[in-house]
């Protein structure tokens, strides 16, 4: 579909690595957003909060107590780069229900770096503060002895496919938003149904904002938990 | 008639693929029903467990976003 193709900026239509495309501008526009509600949200650091600032300390608040909650107090330690991935996929996310705007995390490229550097940090945490105990995580202690060796199978079948799993669930959801918005905008053409298919669109739109935030916070949330079993394995 | 055979069974193939949607479906639709169920009868424990409903919900309908994806390969990809 043509919402989501890659096109270069400036004329061109070869795509290397340093080609500046419509991705690109979306990105530096979602950074330049979170830069500038992190910023203004902090420089007055008032005793009464403003709006702005307030804002700025919900999100904090928010990705702070998600990680005492899930991984403890040590998890703390991981807050900056769960924070940085939380606010970078919910601006994406947002800014992508502009009219006319590009879906950064509808790309499979994106997400998929997204997942495989959340799948290193976990595998080298994991190894750097339990060296080989990590490896008690593929087994399971709970279970009776026989079972061991079959469930340690699946369980590094499932240990390797969660970035998969974890870049196809955030980019698979956002194109299918957006292709829904897509087909919908398609009925709309047709005399006889195009009230229908505005309203639809409206409710879509709706449903829409609710998934881009979850969307995200389900990312943020899974990282978290990955970042446990790298933290504390054994079950 | 005209296309080729190659093209009409990727396009019923990617029907069929939304199948696995309805499954996804019936999966959040359980997990969100036993949670309110669960939340009506004891409602000061639920508000600890929402993580667990999200995460819970996430790996369910992962399945039904491959299938969603599996659709796709076959009606852009192939």
């Amino acid at each position: 579909m043509e919402q989501f193709t890659i096109k270069p900026l400036f004329g061109g239509h070869e795509l290397h690595w340093y080609t500046i495309t419509n991705q690109t501008l979306w990105m530096a526009i979602a950074v330049v957003a979170i830069f500038t509600l992190l910023v203004l949200a902090t420089s007055a650091r008032a005793m009464v909060p403003s709006r702005m600032q307030s804002v700025g300390e919900l999100a904090y608040g928010f990705v702070r107590n998600m990680i005492e909650d899930v991984a403890g107090k040590d998890g703390l330690a991981f807050f900056p780069y769960v924070l940085t991935i939380f606010m970078f996929i919910v601006t994406c996310n947002f800014l992508a229900l502009i009219p006319f705007s590009f879906s950064v995390m509808a790309q499979f490229a994106i997400t998929g770096v997204l997942a495989i550097a959340v799948f290193l940090t976990v595998t080298v945490t994991g190894f750097v503060r339990h060296g080989a105990g990590f490896l008690k995580l593929f087994w399971v202690d709970a279970a009776p002895a026989p079972l061991r060796p079959v469930l340690a199978v699946i369980e590094l079948l499932s240990y390797f496919v969660r970035p998969v799993s974890h870049s196809i669930r955030l980019a698979g959801n956002m194109m299918a938003g957006h292709a829904v918005f897509e087909v919908f905008a398609g009925f709309a053409v047709v005399a006889v149904i195009s009230p229908v298919s505005v309203v639809a669109i409206a409710g879509m739109y709706a449903l829409e904002l609710i998934v881009a935030f979850v969307q995200a916070y389900v990312f943020t949330i899974l990282t978290v938990v990955y970042l446990k079993d790298a933290l504390h394995p054994g079950h | 008639m005209t296309g080729n055979l190659v093209t009409m069974g990727a396009y019923i193939g990617a029907g069929l693929a939304c199948v696995g949607m309805g499954g996804a479906a019936i999966g959040v639709g359980n997990i969100i029903g036993n949670f309110l169920s669960g939340a009506l009868r004891n409602p000061s424990a639920a508000a600890g467990q929402t993580a667990m409903l999200f995460i819970g919900i996430a790996f369910a309908e992962a399945f039904g976003i491959f299938s969603f994806l599996v659709a796709l390969l076959l009606m852009f990809a192939l």
